[in-house]
């Protein structure tokens, strides 16, 4: 309805000169601004802001309310962590405008059914929270928003639906009382208690009704493959639903008296009073839909509480909604306002109420919390080490906090999940590159005692390796006291066995050097083909072959000598591929071939683990080896020794990706083909009585088309096909390893629990958390070809826990 | 969903810069359209040693990188501090304006910038010595940069012969 404003990107670069009309849009910037900065840098309190900003709105509602009514319900939906100013805006409006504030509500409603429809369930909490303040603001009726409530709790008796869906319809009630649970327990406490105990009787923490023949247990297998650390101690990583259940129990307790929020309505309290409530509209949770995607589980990140700030202000326990509240808060600002970290960080720092907690520790804790969040980070990783180094800056002191963090997290590793381990190594290694690599590494050196593969020296060989990539060798070296040697990556330099002394009498040496020389001189590829034919096959007895079947050495010879010769940097070796690209297609023909070449790429690489990834993810993009030959490359037996190492999951994850996108951008290029039929269709349609002319060329456009589309079909069909072979080669292989370990364990009746076992069934977790949405769609080939019922439990239990995120 | 407010829409680290490419073929409407669409980044304030490899890793951490062009010095042909970055996606590149831009490769702070994509001849410094403009004027000290600026370098091998 509001007028579309001009964006900038349909103009390219003319200077776009506003239109006579421009006045709403300039009114509405102004409206805009007014609401969205209330408060932000103002001399005056923020309750004489609001009191001016309430006057003006009012003043503005004859000419301008539906703009504001539609930037009131955008700011409830996107600025959570102003909630209560917002509400108070409202309160003060209602009361001075009852038919706005009613026109309001109806809005609100509309835009929460809206919001149900389209998925976006986190935000359809913000405007159910939204709702319930207003409650304190004179503008909702009590026994209304407890009916609503009760609406949403009536959920948990569905049957045959998905358990996130019940899930969310408790989780918004709970996450609303800190905010209204104290007014909703004065004016209806028998349907509040009521309310609460079928709550608590979904999450099962009574005994389950024996009169019912089905009763609904609520199933938390997932939460251990959520789980930051292993470890309960020192602090539990519960289920989400439990601790805020736990929180909720304590708030009640204390009489629903809860002081960490800012309520500004408080202090307009005579004004507010007097005016006239609406009742909320009956309103029905919409049914289950069968691509309904409800927010899946978390689990709760603690890693701080208050002997960690002994001090300043006191820390609130882990079960107090004052948590709860800065937590929700603290991850409503980084939502906010993630793409500019220097706001992020002033935002953060100046949350309210800061003097009364230890703030820098909730922040660091969030941060911490959403980057080491599983199944993925709500941001990609790189704006975490971003923010801060922001909020160092702002620090005085540099933020101690982080450091302190970060000496925790190290204690820790020993129970830390692997692919949190992993986020771990990649931001500790940038962060500290951003500051000369200084670090008390000495502080770490009770890992040098360890065994390699243990949690702590693992991870400071993983740091150091990371750290080598920000920069060079040496430097690592200076960075780090001599007693660190062990931990040193090493050296990353080319390994050519052709080029030492021992190397003159291996059997592919003579063809080295001619082909070597081959190169240089800018010989064909014809030619440099034929050099190759002279290279003896070891796998043949006979010379009756052409040449044309497998030979490793030829590979060997061939690939050894060329990336030799562009070691020197990633462009002179990418370069060599391409110029060299037909010859590789022609060797690597077969499946032996594919995986020949990636095992000389490793042998002359293997110091360069970088150079590695680059060179394979070089390869699949240009068709010389496929995303299967490298699954199957990473799990043989030749990598075996490599396995634990973060590279190889890095390249897994990193083909597993390209696999993905090819088939998401095929799919594309089917639905824009499909479009442009329809279209087509639709106009032939409308057009009429045309020359017969027209209509033959259009038949043909159309007739292409449909035939376009037929290609494309079967290019989906054949993605979608590789791409589900990936995961069968991929969890096959991993099967195969972990039944092998957990079989020669029980025979020699040894601990499975081995680094090695850990990090292995870790990294099947993290295939199917890094892509369970991808995974979704083969599911039933899964469950009915590799995770039976015959399986080892240990293994089965992995896919069962993946299995209940979806619940 | 109907509301988005421009209030809160603020990206602003990913916004064009005032510098222009004075030698872009094309006129400035193109030019800002290329801008606008472009997966390419111009980087500058790297040290003459600065590797492709560091810059590689630093730029992966924001998506897949599609290839990276090191700038020379058009005399010596050596790195003269500066690069190009291009992503298969803009989205990626984006995320580099707002997470990498300001942050620290080798050492040094590193400013990226939106760049209307690479042709051949752009690797190449346009100062009069070979190396980047910046590097023909600036007065102060800088070891990963050649030391002195051009001109300042000038001067003092004057001023020492003169001193004789």
């Amino acid at each position: 309805m509001s007028r579309r404003r001009h964006s900038d990107e349909n103009d390219g670069g003319q200077a776009h000169k506003r239109r006579r009309t421009s006045e709403p849009i300039e009114i509405e910037d102004r409206l805009e601004s007014l609401i969205c900065r209330v408060g932000e840098k103002s001399t005056s309190s923020l309750e004489s802001n609001l009191e001016g900003l309430a006057g003006v709105l009012e003043a503005d509602l004859p000419n301008y309310k539906n703009k504001i009514l539609r930037i009131l319900c955008a700011v409830a939906r996107l600025l959570p962590e102003k909630l209560t100013v917002y509400t108070t805006l409202v309160g003060l409006l209602n009361a001075r405008n009852y038919n706005f504030g009613g026109e309001f509500v109806e809005a609100m409603i509309r835009q929460l059914k809206e919001t149900l429809k389209n998925n976006l369930y986190n935000e359809a909490v913000y405007l159910v929270r939204f709702l319930s303040d207003l409650v304190n603001c004179h503008v909702i009726a009590a026994p209304s928003m407890v009916v609503m409530f009760e609406n949403f709790v009536s959920v948990t008796q569905e049957e045959d639906v998905p358990q996130v869906r019940s899930d969310w319809f408790v989780y918004v009630v709970l996450s609303c009382l800190p905010w209204v649970g104290k007014e909703l327990y004065e004016k209806k406490d028998v349907e509040m208690d009521r309310l609460l105990s079928q709550i608590e009787g979904y999450l099962n923490l009574t005994l389950p009704h024996l009169a019912l023949h089905i009763f609904r247990r609520r199933v938390k297998t997932h939460v251990p493959m959520l789980q930051v650390w292993t470890a309960e101690k020192p602090h539990p990583q519960e289920e989400y639903l439990d601790c805020l259940w736990a929180q909720i129990q304590k708030l009640k307790k204390d009489r629903w008296q809860e002081r960490h929020i800012l309520r500004p309505y408080i202090a307009f309290d005579s004004v507010l009073c007097e005016a006239l409530q609406h009742n909320l509209p009956p309103f029905t949770p919409p049914g289950h839909m069968p691509d309904a995607q409800y927010p899946i589980p978390r689990v709760i990140f603690r890693m701080f509480d208050y002997t960690d700030a002994p001090e300043g202000p006191v820390m609130p326990g882990s079960h107090s909604v004052e948590r709860f509240v800065i937590e929700e808060n603290l991850h409503c600002i980084i939502k906010t306002h993630w793409k500019e970290r220097k706001t992020c960080a002033a935002q953060l720092l100046s949350y309210p109420g800061k003097n009364k907690i230890p703030l820098n520790y909730h922040i660091v804790e969030v941060i911490f919390g959403e980057l080491f969040q599983l199944p993925l980070p709500p941001h990609i990783d790189v704006m975490y080490t971003t923010l801060l180094i922001e909020l160092c800056k702002l620090q005085p002191g540099s933020l101690p906090q982080l450091a302190q963090a970060t000496e925790m997290l190290y204690m820790r590793l020993d129970t830390m999940n692997t692919t949190c381990i992993d986020r771990f190594i990649n931001w500790f290694s940038h962060h500290l590159s951003n500051f000369q690599f200084r670090w008390s590494w000495d502080d770490w050196a009770d890992c040098l005692t360890l065994d390699l593969e243990k949690p702590k020296p693992k991870f400071v060989k993983e740091v150091l390796e990371k750290s080598m990539r920000l920069s060079y060798h040496q430097r690592i070296v200076d960075i780090v006291p001599p007693t660190f040697s062990a931990l040193i990556p090493a050296e990353p330099i080319f390994s050519f066995k052709y080029g030492d002394e021992s190397g003159t009498s291996l059997p592919g040496y003579p063809v080295s050097i001619t082909v070597s020389n081959a190169i240089k001189n800018r010989a064909s590829n014809e030619e440099i083909l034929a050099i190759l034919k002279e290279v003896p096959n070891p796998n043949q007895e006979d010379d009756d072959d052409e040449g044309e079947s497998f030979n490793p050495l030829k590979i060997d010879v061939f690939l050894q000598t060329l990336l030799h010769l562009a070691a020197k940097s990633f462009s002179h070796s990418f370069s060599a591929l391409g110029k060299f690209h037909e010859i590789l297609k022609n060797l690597t023909e077969s499946d032996d071939g594919k995986l020949h070449i990636l095992k000389v790429i490793y042998e002359v690489w293997r110091n360069h683990p970088q150079m590695i990834a680059v060179l394979v993810d070089k390869m699949i993009r240009t068709q010389i080896v496929d995303c299967a030959a490298v699954a199957n490359w990473l799990f043989s037996q030749d990598m075996a020794h490599e396995f634990t190492r973060l590279f190889i999951w890095e390249i897994l994850h990193s083909t597993i990706r390209k696999m993905n996108k090819h088939v998401q951008k095929i799919q594309k290029e089917l639905e824009e083909a499909k479009d442009k039929l329809e279209k087509q269709q639709h106009k032939k349609r409308d057009s009429g009585d045309d020359e017969d002319m027209e209509k033959n060329s259009e038949e043909d456009e159309e007739g292409q088309l449909e035939e376009q589309i037929e290609k494309l079909q079967e290019k989906v069909e054949s993605a979608q096909s590789e791409q589900k072979n990936l995961f069968l080669v991929i969890f096959q292989r991993f099967i195969m390893l972990l039944t092998e370990h957990l079989v020669r364990c029980e025979t020699g009746s040894v601990d499975i629990s081995t680094p090695w076992y850990k990090n292995c069934i870790e990294r099947l977790q993290q295939v199917f958390l890094m892509h369970h949405g991808t995974i979704q769609q083969y599911m039933g080939t899964l469950e009915n070809l590799l995770f039976t019922a015959e399986l080892d439990h240990h293994i089965l239990a992995v896919y069962q826990q993946f299995c209940a995120l979806q619940l | 969903m109907s509301a988005k407010l421009n209030a809160l829409n603020s990206d602003s680290y990913i916004e064009v810069s005032q510098y222009r490419d004075q030698h872009f073929k094309g006129n400035r409407y193109e030019q800002e359209k290329l801008l606008k669409q472009s997966n390419t980044l111009y980087v500058g304030n790297l040290s003459f040693y600065t590797t492709e490899e560091q810059v590689h890793e630093l730029f992966s951490k924001c998506g897949d990188v599609k290839r990276i062009i090191i700038g020379l010095d058009k005399v010596k042909k050596t790195a003269c501090g500066f690069c190009f970055v291009e992503y298969y996606t803009r989205g990626d590149a984006e995320n580099a304006m707002r997470f990498v831009n300001g942050t620290r490769l080798d050492d040094r702070i590193i400013r990226t910038d939106w760049d209307a994509g690479f042709k051949e001849g752009r690797q190449y410094g346009r100062g009069k010595s070979g190396g980047q403009v910046r590097d023909e004027y600036r007065q102060d000290y800088d070891p990963a940069r050649g030391g002195y600026g051009k001109l300042a370098q000038q001067h003092r091998s004057t001023e020492r012969a003169n001193s004789f």
